[in-house]
């Protein structure tokens, strides 16, 4: 009877869990985002090197009539899409090979949860990051962008994998001191966005999937 | 063995317990998520829960989303007071004997 009891707890809280939190984000989506994610950056690398290692100081203030610098930012937005497209659609694929295997649906209330409660932080923050770009204040845009998305992540813990809150404290910290170094706002971009979601989706997946 | 007859017998079964556990923790909840997450059949989700609907546990609502009908699940009062003495029984069984 002691053991029935047990067990019986034990059947509940799993099935709390499996029916709040979506558990099949795979490790490798993270690898492969952040991959995204390098990859991206290293094409700007290769292109405008200039502007990678350190943003002019004065482009704090309004570039006029600058056509490299004009022809940067239109790079950007073609490099932002490209990485948003692959990183995300590469995420949804290794996800999705993973609910098959858990037998978990890929679109129920858990994913609804899980993707409201990332856009409420989100999408004010793509917002704010837009607004920026508009207003040309360009030099905090890489630090804004990782520290809403860090945001984003604390506000998903509560309906996927726990630890993914850790990887949204740590996107905060390296939000903030991008603030701080705003000059290297692209090498702190590639370490949380690349870097950062490599370490977590392979920890991710060293924890939970290689058995 | 007092214990074990305060065991409410709705909860004896498991997937009245599983259903239960599933409500406690989702204010509403469809059919067919019930059915993938117990991984059931149509007909025995729906016996279960029409038992626990007439244990007055669950509560049923009939809408519509866009043409297709939809049927939701959420948990009364009294069935999460009933859920959490069930609960509050089996620990007190698993401390008894230790």
């Amino acid at each position: 009877m002691e053991n029935e009891s047990l067990k019986t707890l034990k059947e509940i809280k799993s099935l709390m869990e499996k029916s709040t939190r979506f558990i099949s984000l795979s490790g490798i989506s993270g690898i492969s985002a952040g991959i995204v994610a390098l990859i991206g950056c290293f094409i700007l690398f290769l292109n405008y090197s200039e502007f990678i290692f350190a943003i002019p100081s004065y482009y704090k203030e309004i570039p006029e009539n600058d056509n490299r610098f004009n022809s940067f930012l239109l790079f950007i937005w073609v490099d932002a899409i490209l990485i948003l497209f692959f990183a995300i659609g590469s995420a949804i694929f290794f996800t999705t090979l993973r609910a098959k295997k858990n037998k978990q649906a890929i679109w129920d209330h858990t994913v609804k949860n899980l993707l409201i409660n990332m856009f409420i932080p989100l999408a004010p923050g793509g917002i704010f990051c837009l607004i920026l770009f508009f207003q040309h204040q360009f030099y905090l845009i890489p630090a804004v962008s990782i520290l809403f998305y860090g945001l984003a992540l604390i506000n998903a813990g509560k309906y996927t994998l726990n630890e993914i809150k850790y990887l949204g404290l740590s996107e905060i910290i390296v939000g903030l001191f991008a603030s701080i170094f705003w000059e290297y706002g692209f090498i702190f971009w590639a370490f949380g966005f690349g870097i950062m979601h490599i370490i977590y989706g392979s920890i991710m997946y060293f924890k939970y999937e290689k058995a | 063995m007092n214990i074990i007859n305060q065991l409410n017998k709705s909860f004896e079964n498991r997937i009245r317990l599983g259903i239960m556990s599933i409500l406690m923790v989702n204010d509403i909840i469809d059919f067919n998520s019930l059915k993938n997450m117990l991984q059931l059949t149509d007909g025995n989700l729906a016996s279960h829960l029409s038992a626990l609907e007439k244990a007055t546990y669950i509560q049923i609502f009939k809408n519509f989303v866009g043409k297709k009908p939809q049927t939701t699940y959420s948990a009364t009062i009294e069935g999460k007071k009933a859920f959490l003495e069930h609960l509050n029984t089996l620990e007190k069984l698993i401390k008894k004997n230790h």
